[in-house]
């Protein structure tokens, strides 16, 4: 029994690896194209965050207050020229050109005045301080923002009544109040983000081969050729889940590579990349190349079950759409909620029970009942497969059906 | 001489989809393709199955050959019953048909000890059978070219050699030559004879008049998916022209219907 299923994942390796075309495909292109267009976002958000933010503007100013100017000092560090001039609506309506860098500033003539008398318990509108400009023009957006933080810290300063978690500069270990490590804030974001993406690679590794593997010798009669051979029908049946099984597996790795060497350029300066860093032991890994394993198995496996019962490639892809939709959910769902569950009837979910295990690798808060469970109800239900696909292998409907 | 097949009151019926229901244009939702056959074949000879388009021949050899499995009736080859013991069956038997394909995707080469792995062959005997039979059909000098960029002719005429792997000793050929040129069908059924020659068993359906006379040592003529006639040619044609005697008995069985 075993040679024959040897025999027969031999022969969808060698299929495979023959074929450079599928090779391609399967293997390097999944890779390839997430690092290509990761890394094409990663930069193409980074440059247009750069793009003109660091072009001198014109700040015209009208009416400005005393108490106000004095901020104003280190202007020309910031590529700010204050032009304290006043404008008109013409003024403003030019401000539609996006090549033009200009923000335009009103205070009410007596600013400082309306200021000192304002009492905020009054219900009277606040002295109004207008501030036109262009969001799609980089550098004034970028002005508006020093402006806004600008006034508002003015603004806390002069009707200060309390602070909150208020730091010391001049302490030389100024209190962290945020308890949480790097570590833990990393691996809250990867165990949001991975499990689906992990599930989804893993996915379409399967579909890239499967239906081609079963259906496909459907539909070019050549499974009725290894059928007329003395092979058990269970032999065959699980050495295609198993052959590919072990390609799909390759795939999710390539996909994987392309993740890991892109994502630093995804977030690329806006977050701290040292604080997302991988920080996960070969125990964790463990875990996790098995919980792949076991979920490349069931997605096989399903999908194997689909393309026999498939007329040809075409409608095994049809077949599988569903499915995927299943997948993206269970992948979804940790995004939901906190951490992996801890009730273990949970883990007899297939494809779910994957992605709580893998939330929990990727959490650094793995405990092994789960992930026994998880990889026991996965054999288990990869077993049922075989013993199904073998029936259907068996049945002339399935097998011959037109 | 030696029964080596014998099928007993094999039937079998399909389920018609109602697209096959109107192309029939019948009502019925099951068809009787197979009806109660029965008939044996003795070692060393060629036993034709001889009958219309659709009375019952691909799926009474597709029984035999355990792909399809009978509703009832069994068949036992050469010890082995196609219902009991499926896969001893297909140890014992080559089975060639033209809607048996090979991957596009290997050399001939590649199938032949894929198959032979699949039959059990040992690599000594694999290697011997590949080198004989690749040279017998001129297949050697294609060795190393992918099926898909065969001509038609080699690549029926591979078909019939990776059938035959295992080199057993009754091979069951639906319509052996269908859609074959003129001259892959002679080395066809030139080779079947050699085949006979070597004590083998063959098992073929036709509709061939001239393929049965030429061919075959005993034939059972099928219309309906029942056996109206069974024997020698001699017996069955009693000293007319096989064809003739088809469409008398034709006749006599259809009656008015036609």
């Amino acid at each position: 029994m075993k040679s024959n299923t040897l025999t027969i994942i031999k022969k969808e390796f060698a299929r495979f690896f023959g074929d450079r075309q599928l090779i391609f495909t399967a293997l390097i292109m999944p890779g390839l194209l997430i690092y290509l267009i990761y890394s094409f976002m990663g930069t193409g958000i980074e440059s247009m965050i750069q793009e003109g933010a660091n072009d001198n503007v014109a700040l015209r100013v009208e009416n400005m207050p005393e108490s106000i100017a004095p901020l104003f000092d280190n202007a020309d560090s910031l590529n700010i020229t204050i032009l304290p001039v006043p404008f008109t609506q013409k003024d403003i309506d030019q401000l539609e050109d996006k090549d033009l860098n200009t923000v335009l500033m009103r205070f009410p003539a007596d600013f400082d005045q309306q200021l000192a008398t304002y009492v905020p318990q009054s219900g009277e509108p606040a002295p109004n301080i207008e501030i036109y400009y262009n969001s799609t023009n980089n550098a004034t957006q970028r002005v508006f923002s020093i402006l806004e933080t600008m006034l508002t810290t003015y603004e806390e300063s002069i009707c200060n009544r309390f602070d909150i978690n208020r730091v010391d500069e001049t302490s030389e270990e100024p209190v962290s109040f945020d308890q949480a490590t790097d570590d833990n804030i990393g691996a809250m974001i990867w165990s949001k983000i991975l499990p689906m993406l992990i599930l989804m690679m893993l996915f379409s590794g399967v579909m890239a081969i499967a239906p081609s593997s079963i259906a496909g010798e459907k539909e070019r009669g050549t499974i009725a050729t290894l059928l007329v051979t003395p092979m058990r029908r269970n032999e065959l049946a699980l050495g295609k889940i198993i052959s590919l099984s072990g390609i799909a597996l390759m795939s999710g790795i390539s996909s994987f590579i392309g993740i890991a060497l892109s994502l630093p350029k995804m977030i690329h300066g806006d977050v701290d990349t040292a604080a997302l860093g991988f920080h996960y032991t070969t125990g964790d890994y463990f875990v996790l190349l098995l919980t792949i394993l076991a979920a490349v198995l069931i997605m096989a496996s399903v999908i194997s079950l689909l393309s026999a019962l498939a007329k040809d490639v075409k409608n095994a892809g049809t077949m599988a759409l569903p499915l995927m939709l299943v997948v993206m959910l269970c992948g979804l769902l940790p995004m939901f909620q906190n951490g992996a569950s801890e009730n273990l009837a949970i883990y007899l979910i297939p494809f779910y029970n994957s992605v709580e295990v893998m939330t929990a690798v990727f959490a650094h808060e793995v405990l092994w009942m789960p992930v026994v469970v998880t990889l026991v109800a996965n054999v288990v239900y990869t077993g049922i497969a075989v013993w199904v696909l073998t029936r259907m292998f068996s049945s002339e409907k399935v097998m011959f059906a037109k | 001489m030696n029964e080596i097949l014998r099928v007993e009151g094999l039937s079998k019926t399909f389920t018609l989809s109602r697209k096959q229901q109107k192309i029939e244009r019948t009502n019925a939702r099951r068809k009787t393709a197979v009806d109660g056959l029965s008939f044996v074949a003795h070692k060393g000879e060629i036993f034709g199955l001889l009958g219309p388009n659709g009375a019952g021949k691909t799926t009474t050899l597709r029984m035999l050959a355990t792909l399809l499995r009978p509703d009832s009736g069994d068949a036992t080859i050469d010890g082995s019953s196609v219902v009991a013991q499926p896969e001893e069956v297909r140890r014992k038997i080559a089975f060639l048909t033209s809607e048996l394909k090979l991957e596009d995707f290997f050399t001939p080469n590649y199938l032949f000890d894929f198959f032979s792995r699949l039959h059990g062959v040992d690599e000594v005997t694999m290697r011997g059978r590949k080198a004989q039979m690749f040279q017998r059909f001129g297949i050697d000098k294609f060795a190393e070219v992918k099926v898909a960029n065969l001509s038609t002719g080699m690549k029926q005429k591979l078909s019939l050699v990776i059938s035959l792997v295992h080199y057993p000793d009754i091979i069951i050929f639906d319509e052996p030559t269908n859609g074959l040129d003129v001259l892959t069908a002679r080395t066809v059924t030139d080779y079947l004879q050699e085949l006979r020659a070597a004590g083998k068993t063959i098992i073929l359906s036709t509709h061939i008049f001239s393929l049965v006379e030429r061919l075959c040592d005993r034939v059972g003529l099928i219309i309906d998916g029942r056996m109206i006639a069974c024997g020698s040619l001699s017996e069955v044609c009693n000293g007319i022209p096989l064809e003739d005697k088809f469409f008398n008995i034709y006749k006599e069985v259809k009656g008015g219907e036609e």
